[in-house]
């Protein structure tokens, strides 16, 4: 027997992004009975996954990013939330349903929170995109042990740029801090570090006009905002933390968002389109922490499974794990 | 089997330089979270592509020399060497079927 639409699988709830807030989503809805499937593109933990210490996460005195995902992930597995490794190209409705289109094949859910977050933004630069990989990196944890004894540039002022900067003084000998104002957003304590660390050299009111060299990065090419005056300095790793996007563009148009690009929800972290959540780094005005996306998550779950009660019924999950 | 082995500074060229196969080198460190969620695919590979391409791992922080060498930067990289030559190299994370395209694409 053939048939020419294969019925697509189906959940409950389908959540879109695993980082801090899709996780603690997966394990609200799970725990809530509902047939959970979690969507990834990249690495589980998302931002997280590339941080090297999470201090900040109340009880967890330090814990790697990448673990603190694994932890979150796992708990969530073990109440039966299923997993999938795809690209989410659009969310289409589909009567009472949402129709989630991956890279990997189509879902139907009954509900769908996106916790897609948001990605780190590049500088649009020459220079930039031929030597990433090449000296050019968005990850210090991932790449810092590679400029062991050699100068390098953080470009940005926020906690990011920080603490990645930090990061990398554990092998490079110099670190500049390349920030494009004369004072830094990143919070007291990470500036309290910053300061007191004597690898780290601030290069304030400037940006980086160009990244040079031929197979790898040798320096880069500045200009002093206030003054317009122009420079190099010589470096062969260049870090980059100058703001995030959200992952929302496949929803433009579909749902409100700010002019960011974030989605605009409630409290509850309600679009207006029924069923459908936002939670975490991509929705407007988040506070941008594991903390708060994890709390984001949770409430959108939970707000999802009262949804599915009253315009589907009970959950439907056997409870075959703890 | 099929599963990727270990090679390091010392075997580097009687591995991969001299292998009648191509050779899909995995660059990874202990320390490195997107590694870690790129060694099972990169498994999941050397069952797929078995007998047509061989499949080892280089942990970059006990082989300096071949790491250096070939330029990383950046892990997880993947290498793919044809007649002892990098033919196809991908950094970072990426879906499996992105993975796959690329290997084909560099057969």
């Amino acid at each position: 027997m053939t048939s020419d639409t294969p019925a697509l699988p189906e959940y409950d709830i389908a959540i879109i992004g695993a980082g801090p807030a899709g996780l603690a989503a997966g394990l609200y809805a799970a725990r809530a009975r509902r047939r959970t499937l979690l969507i990834e593109r990249k690495v589980t933990g998302g931002q997280i996954a590339l941080t090297s210490d999470v201090e900040n996460y109340p009880g967890i005195d330090c814990i790697n990013g990448f673990d603190l995902a694994q932890a979150m992930h796992g708990q969530a597995e073990k109440y039966g939330m299923e997993t999938a490794y795809a690209d989410v190209t659009a969310i289409d409705q589909d009567g009472a349903y949402h129709a989630v289109r991956t890279s990997e094949g189509d879902y139907r859910a009954k509900a769908v929170i996106v916790t897609g977050g948001a990605d780190h933004d590049k500088l649009g630069v020459p220079g930039e995109e031929r030597l990433t990989g090449f000296g050019v990196s968005y990850c210090a944890t991932c790449d810092g042990a590679f400029f062991r004894d050699q100068t390098v540039a953080v470009v940005g002022g926020g906690d990011a740029a920080l603490d990645e900067g930090l990061f990398v003084t554990r092998y490079a000998k110099k670190v500049y801090v390349i920030h494009r104002r004369d004072a830094l957003r990143a919070s007291a304590i990470m500036q309290e570090r910053a300061f007191a660390e004597p690898k780290m050299q601030f290069v304030w009111n400037t940006v980086v006009e160009e990244i040079v060299g031929d197979a790898a990065v040798s320096g880069v090419r500045i200009r002093n905002t206030a003054t317009g005056e122009t420079g190099s300095l010589d470096v062969t790793g260049v870090f980059i933390f100058v703001g995030l996007t959200p992952n929302t563009g496949y929803l433009r148009g579909k749902v409100e968002m700010d002019a960011g690009g974030h989605i605009i929800v409630n409290e509850w972290m309600e679009t207006a389109i029924p069923g459908l959540f936002a939670a975490g780094d991509i929705r407007a005005n988040s506070a941008r922490q594991v903390v708060t996306a994890a709390g984001d998550g949770a409430t959108a779950a939970i707000r999802a499974d009262h949804y599915l009660t009253a315009a589907f019924g009970a959950p439907t999950l056997a409870p075959a794990n703890p | 089997m099929a599963k990727p082995f270990e090679v390091t500074d010392a075997n580097f060229e009687s591995e991969v330089i001299k292998s009648d196969k191509p050779v899909l080198v995995d660059f990874w460190a202990p320390w490195c979270g997107p590694c870690r969620m790129v060694a099972p695919i990169v498994d999941e590979l050397s069952e797929e592509y078995d007998g047509k391409v061989k499949f080892v791992k280089l942990n970059t922080d006990d082989n300096v020399k071949t790491a250096s060498q070939f330029g990383i930067r950046s892990i997880p990289t993947l290498l793919v060497f044809k007649a002892g030559e990098p033919v196809g190299q991908i950094i970072g994370f990426r879906p499996k079927s992105d993975l796959k395209k690329r290997l084909d694409a560099a057969l």
